[in-house]
């Protein structure tokens, strides 16, 4: 018993700004299922998913796709009856399960989600086609030839620049970053 | 004049400059005086917070700290995911002391504070609020008459909800188009997400969501989407192609940025205001330019 409201605790530990436990309100009402674009794509819904958090199957949560193929888009969020923030849960979920290392095989959401921060890091901007070669990488052959013919597209419209860009104080701002997040020693 | 801090974000330096372009073309040419915030960072769109939630706030708040060093008041980006980011960390930072705290600790590693005093707005609701849709109807010289707009709101922009607004079914971007003269199309999934930020991390899920979209716009007899947000731009643009290789359609409908269509209907140049760019033809608004 004890147990079982640990895992849903220490999920609603991980959202920020709650108090107590929201996650513990569902009401299983499934509005969230009902709302969410990306359903079909999960292998739980998000109504199942909080039931299975509330229950304490800690093993089954962390093995689900449910959470990796969250978009972000709220649109849960702003129709639960019971208040719940499930997007940030979704995120909440995210952050646990890289902590812990412990995620479905195969996914591409961990590692895009490293490598996006490792760019960040890198040059304090975002570069579309840095992301490029993680994507190829998992998608094999068929996934190269499409991302390339949209890739020539772009480039021949002059909407891909050849060269990312940095910010000036970047050295000041990984110093920044450091303060937060082990990013190794200054080069 | 009032300044803004405007933060244009990455995507419009790369794939999304006709943003960046029509968004200063038009600022120009209402009066809004946009300020580039001095070597601003990477927001994160919504790629960080799967992460390090602190982080995630703290790339935001260095973007925050930098507008109000500048002694600026307002914040706008054109970007729905980074405004949605600047909004809430700016919100928290005025909330909650102890996030605040663990932010300007980091921040001084950079030289900077912030204090979260910002008025942090999208782009859209500087034109609507603080130009006013009747200053602006009053400089269209090519009104967009009889064009068939969706104006597609996506997620971030609405969403989480900040106060009592309307976030089932908005107005704002449909009263714009008109004040453009063009006619608003209503369309059931106006507010639905784009998949944007799936594209990558889920293509299948995200090709799906778009198809569902385009298909919706199409049966609506919409002649072009109108978008606030380079992410949703690229996605219901660019991936098209997929959309129509994946399922069979053969979709080619225009997408563009509103920027772009107030950019015309205001008697800026297409190449100005970057059309051209896209990938599928913008024919049905250009002929509104001449
Ligand atoms: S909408 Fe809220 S209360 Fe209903 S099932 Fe989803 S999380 Fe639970
Ligand atoms: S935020 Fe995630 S779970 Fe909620 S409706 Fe959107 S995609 Fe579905």
């Amino acid at each position: 018993m004890s147990n079982e409201l640990s895992f849903s605790n220490e999920i609603a530990n991980v959202m920020y700004a709650t108090h107590g436990n929201p996650i513990k309100d569902c009401l299983q009402c499934g509005t969230c299922s009902g709302t969410c674009p990306a359903v079909e794509f999960m292998d739980h819904t998000p109504r199942a998913i909080i039931g299975l958090i509330n229950a304490g199957y800690r093993d089954e949560v962390l093995a689900s796709n449910t959470f990796w193929s969250c978009a972000s888009c709220y649109h849960c969020t702003v129709r639960c009856p019971a208040g719940i923030d499930i997007a940030d849960m979704m995120y909440a979920l995210k952050r646990y399960s890289m902590w812990k290392g412990q995620h479905q095989e195969g996914l591409i959401g961990p590692v895009f989600a490293q490598s996006f921060v490792k760019m960040i890091v890198d040059s304090g901007r975002s570069f579309e086609p840095l992301l490029a070669p993680t994507y190829i990488f998992k998608h094999g052959p068929r996934g190269l030839v499409q991302e390339a013919q949209t890739a020539t597209g772009l480039m021949l419209k002059g909407r891909l620049p050849l060269l990312p860009k940095k910010i000036k104080g970047l050295k000041k701002f990984q110093n920044m970053v450091r303060r937060i997040i082990p990013i190794g020693e200054p080069s | 004049m009032k300044q803004y801090a405007y933060y244009p974000g990455c995507s419009l330096e790369s794939l999304a400059t006709s943003y960046n372009l029509s968004t200063l073309e038009v600022a120009q040419t209402l009066g809004v005086d946009l300020k580039e915030i001095k070597d601003w960072n990477c927001c994160g769109a919504t790629a960080y917070f799967p992460v390090d939630e602190l982080l995630a706030h703290t790339l935001v708040a260095r973007n925050l700290a930098l507008a109000e060093k500048d002694g600026l008041s307002d914040f706008v980006a054109p970007c729905s995911a980074c405004y949605k980011n600047a909004y809430f960390t700016n919100a928290y930072l005025k909330k909650d002391p102890d996030l605040a705290e663990h932010i300007n600790y980091a921040l001084e590693a950079d030289n900077l504070h912030v204090n979260g005093t910002m008025k942090v707005r999208h782009l859209i609701e500087v034109f609507i609020e603080d130009v006013g849709l009747d200053e602006i109807e009053k400089k269209i010289t090519h009104p967009l008459k009889g064009l068939r707009v969706a104006p597609y709101y996506g997620c971030q922009l609405l969403r989480p909800r900040k106060d009592q607004e309307n976030v089932e079914n908005p107005q704002f971007f449909e009263s714009l188009l008109s004040a453009l003269g063009a006619e608003p199309v209503d369309y059931p999934s106006k507010t639905r997400c784009c998949g944007g930020s799936l594209i990558i991390t889920n293509r299948k899920a995200a090709l799906d969501m778009v198809h569902i979209l385009l298909q919706d716009a199409v049966n609506r007899k919409a002649d072009v989407i109108a978008t606030t947000c380079p992410m949703c731009n690229v996605n219901l643009e660019v991936y098209q192609g997929q959309v129509n290789r994946e399922f069979g359609t053969q979709f080619a409908i225009p997408v563009m940025y509103f920027t772009q269509l107030m950019g015309v209907a205001l008697g800026i140049k297409p190449e100005k205001l970057g059309i051209g760019k896209e990938l599928v033809s913008g024919e049905p608004v250009l002929a509104f330019a001449y």
